[in-house]
């Protein structure tokens, strides 16, 4: 069998997701706003009747609420009703800017099967739909490859003899039990995914009429995109199918088979039966990349968090310079009381009487997250026995980060490039893995390390988080941007991106590891106007202490 | 009323369950707090356990679930008497107050929710339409003598989670705004759940929980086939599902309900509350909160199992989930803080 083309995906995912709505949760649809996407929604609303939610869809919108304008045009409690609570199928634009809040009540609601969603994801690597709702959506889609030749319409006219059919496909008990295994193998952890693919496989087998066939796409719709590891059957499955020729394969077999009969091979040998043969073998190649770049979205999501600067619900407050105030909240506050008090001061001349006590002030996110992004000197230059001490150092600050609730970022730089090691997390023991695993080594790329630093940076900042920057090295660069060598240009690159970051307005400290102080260091520093702390044999704590006291 | 998939039936996951199931027995254990990875059926347990949870009486239609016996404290059942009534001591129900068998509530929090909503506020619809100024009970009103549910507790802002332990630990409600004056019940146990990759709890706030439980995607493929297989069952058929697991429920609902009646009466060896102390002393633990905990968990855990005094065994098998968040918190430990105190544990009973 042909590996089908990701218009068929859209296809089968569509006519799966029609036909049983609720209990399949909805669609994550990667794909830019263009023809493609258009013709699959339009395909979509022929099929089901859809409301449009927004990713910023207050409690409102979701569930409904007392109209105060009509209230008090009427005078009577005029109620409108909120999505959630009419539930059916909801799509989503922008489904990348769903906050924490909203996935978390949309959850819910997946989870009482009384509402679908089809997220209409545009977002790029570093913006993804949130994982909660990621992992309760069955079917994940990416639509951004296709141009629009190649999708001819989609017909959906039978779904309605397949609906009828639905409760009476049976799945074999053996058939479960294999898709669990293969789930597993995949490297998926969450159990809804084999539930979501057996959902599918259902309702596919209701229209197709062969369960292998459903099975088939089931797989590749549910399981397919969230496998982090391919599963470790494509070398396996050449035997049953290859011609005599190919038998002097043979002795690397055997070996293969006899160090691994466990029960859980005995099992792939089953479940090689009931699957498509080619199968899991073009899954493997053909969807690495999307594999890869289903992780890389995830640790997106998690990164974008909910650390965006983004409205929290208002609160009573003083009206100062430092506040803003919600002046819908404050009416809100003030309009049930405007009788009594026009009663108590009816010489007053204002129209509306507010109070101090209706003042709400807005409020956002929190901006005091601080994201610490470390930029490490790994290279040669920089010995060995001063990274070490380097990295007690970052030890101790990450200690202190994680009571201070500070997200951490690690880069390194050595050789020919820098590397970001890890995202601005929370998560120190992770930071400490890394940490630990860094190697040294190789040519300073200083300018490469401050470019990184300064992408790091600026996507932080505009997250909402406070970045500081702190860099340890010793100044001497060694490697240009471009990744030749030689001191000169080197060095300049590396002046040339300081004043970029300067510009930033972010606090940086500089943390001179030269066993002998020189000049270089200092010199960045200045061009950075970071705050400079020499290392000279100093231990660990001593320079912790003076990073935690810049901070401060 | 959607069907909810029986308690019974969730497969393994047997320390959140017993987690739940403890504080059933005894509310005044304190929260749980259940941490781990998703599609680990947290939410589906929490779900299950509104279902499994016995009746409790409570008065018809009263919003904050009061049993009706003490009128006085509950600003709906109350009667305002004229003070020549009042004067003798006595204060009336309203004749209309009916008592009834209601589910035990179990309560969602959402995410993002406002302070108005979670503690009550002034009935803006009564006030517009009516002129009258009426509390409108919140969450914590309709959680009373329940549960209330928050999923995704580490993304929760930190002031609401702060007056939600405020309140869970007084079991009171004081409302103090726009020229309103309430104070009601609110007795109800704290369930958390969350995802430690997303963000994890303030540490200050994690001893205020009573239990702590960490699950993990089962490992074992019979166990996972076994969730897959249960879970489309129930998908396919869930009135059938629910019948066949009705014995099971039940039987576990009455072991609940005996469970409740005998607790009180369960004792305490001498020895026992050494164990408790000897295990936070080696924790090094602060305050005497988790003695407490531990000590009233290993109670409720004998009552469960119809004994009718505390045994180490009970210790044993609770220590862990009362004690994991308890622990001067290292985060350049890598060893998870289960393993610590299990470490502990095993040292301070091998002597």
């Amino acid at each position: 069998m042909t590996t089908p083309t990701p218009w068929e995906h859209a296809a089968q995912a569509l006519t799966a997701f029609a036909i049983d709505p609720e209990a399949l949760g909805g669609i994550w649809l990667r794909a830019r706003s263009g023809p493609v996407r258009d013709r699959f929604l339009a395909a979509l609303t022929e099929a089901l009747p859809t409301q449009k939610l927004s990713p910023l869809a207050d409690d409102e919108q979701l569930y409904g609420g007392l109209d105060v304008t009509a209230t008090l045009a009427t005078l009577k409690p005029v109620f409108t009703t909120g999505l959630i609570t009419r539930g059916g199928v909801c799509v989503t634009p922008m489904a990348e800017r769903i906050p924490a809040e909203l996935a978390g009540r949309l959850g819910a609601a997946l989870d009482s099967h009384t509402l679908s969603l089809v997220a209409l994801d545009e977002g790029t690597e570093d913006e993804s739909l949130p994982t909660a709702l990621q992992d309760r959506l069955a079917i994940h889609l990416d639509l951004d490859a296709l141009s629009f030749r190649d999708c001819p319409p989609i017909d959906l006219s039978n779904i309605e003899t397949a609906r009828t059919r639905l409760p009476t496909i049976e799945i074999p008990q053996e058939t479960i039990r294999h898709i669990t295994l293969l789930a597993a193998q995949m490297g998926i952890t969450s159990l809804r995914a084999p539930v979501h693919t057996l959902r599918v496989a259902r309702a596919l087998n209701a229209i197709h009429g062969d369960a292998e066939i459903a099975l088939h796409w089931a797989i590749r719709l549910c399981l397919a995109p969230r496998m982090l590891t391919p599963p470790p059957l494509q070398e396996d499955e050449q035997p049953e199918d290859t011609p005599p020729d190919q038998q002097q394969d043979n002795d690397g077999k055997d070996t293969n088979t006899q160090h691994s009969k466990t029960d859980e091979d005995l099992m792939l040998e089953a479940a090689k039966a009931i699957l498509p043969k080619d199968l899991l073998a073009s899954l493997a190649t053909l969807d690495m990349k999307n594999a890869a770049s289903t992780s890389g979205s995830k640790s997106g999501a998690k990164r974008s968090g909910n650390r965006r600067g983004r409205r929290l619900p208002s609160r009573r407050g003083r009206a100062s310079s430092a506040n803003r105030i919600d002046l819908l909240a404050t009416l809100h506050t003030a309009a049930p009381w405007q009788a009594p008090r026009r009663k108590a001061r009816p010489k007053d001349p204002r129209r509306i009487l507010i109070e101090p006590g209706d003042i709400h002030i807005k409020r956002t996110q929190d901006v005091s997250d601080r994201a610490i992004i470390f930029a490490v000197d790994a290279s040669g230059s920089t010995a060995l026995a001063r990274l070490a001490e380097a990295k007690g150092a970052i030890e101790i600050l990450l200690a202190e980060a994680y009571s201070r609730r500070d997200h951490v970022a690690l880069i390194s730089f050595r050789g020919e490039s820098a590397e970001l090691l890890l995202p601005p997390t929370r998560s120190i023991v992770q930071t400490k893995r890394r940490l630990a695993a860094l190697p040294g080594g190789g040519g300073t790329p200083l300018a490469a390390g401050l470019k990184t630093a300064y992408e790091v940076l600026d996507k932080a900042a505009r997250k909402g988080m406070a970045p500081t920057l702190v860099i340890l090295t010793d100044g001497v660069a060694n490697i240009a941007l471009d990744g030749e060598a030689g001191r000169g240009k080197a060095g300049e690159d590396a002046l040339e991106i300081a004043k970029a970051l300067r510009i930033q307005n972010a606090p940086i400290i500089l943390i001179d590891t030269a066993r002998r102080q020189q000049p270089l260091a200092k010199d960045l520093s200045d061009a950075l106007t970071a705050r400079y702390v020499p290392m000279p044999r100093a231990d660990a704590r001593r320079m912790a202490g003076a990073v935690s006291e810049a901070l401060t | 009323m959607k069907h909810v998939f029986p308690f019974s039936a969730i497969v393994g996951q047997d320390e959140m369950k017993r987690a739940l199931i403890l504080t059933a027995i005894d509310p005044s254990i304190g929260g749980v707090l259940v941490f781990g990875d998703r599609g680990t059926g947290k939410s589906t347990a929490v779900r299950a356990l509104a279902a499994l949870l016995p009746t409790i009486s409570a008065v018809e239609n009263c919003p904050y679930n009061c049993t009706g016996k003490t009128p006085e404290t509950c600003p709906n059942c109350m009667v305002k008497l004229p003070k020549s009534q009042t004067k003798s001591g006595k204060s009336k129900a309203k004749p209309a107050n009916k008592v009834v068998k209601v589910p035990t509530p179990v309560i969602d929090l959402p995410l993002g929710a406002t302070e108005d909503r979670v503690v009550g506020a002034l009935d803006v619809e009564r006030a517009l339409t009516e002129g009258k100024k009426v509390f409108e009970p919140g969450l914590l009103a309709r959680a009373n003598r329940g549960y209330l549910y928050i999923d995704e507790a580490n993304l929760l802002e930190d002031h609401l989670v702060d007056l939600l332990l405020d309140v869970a630990q007084s079991g009171e409600n004081l409302v103090e705004r726009e020229g309103l004056s309430i104070r009601h019940d609110a007795k109800f146990v704290l369930i958390g759940s969350g995802n430690p990759e997303e963000g994890e709890l303030r540490p200050q706030l994690l001893d205020r929980f009573g239990l702590s439980v960490d699950v993990a995607s089962p490992t074992d493929l019979d166990e996972r086939v076994e969730v897959v297989k249960r879970r489309d069952a129930f998908d396919r058929d869930p009135a059938t599902f629910i019948a066949e697991w009705k014995v099971q429920d039940d039987a576990l609902r009455k072991k609940m309900i005996a469970g409740q009646k005998s607790v009180s009466k369960v004792t305490t060896p001498d020895d026992i509350l050494r164990d408790c102390a000897q295990l936070c002393i080696a924790l090094g633990s602060d305050g005497l909160r988790g003695e407490l905990t531990l000590l009233r968990t290993a109670r409720a855990h004998a009552a469960f199992e119809g004994r009718s005094e505390i045994t180490r065994e009970d210790i044993l098998a609770i220590a862990t989930s009362a004690l994991r968040h308890r622990l001067r918190r290292d985060p350049l430990d890598d060893a998870g803080s289960t393993t610590r105190v299990e470490r502990i544990i095993a040292d301070v009973f091998a002597t």
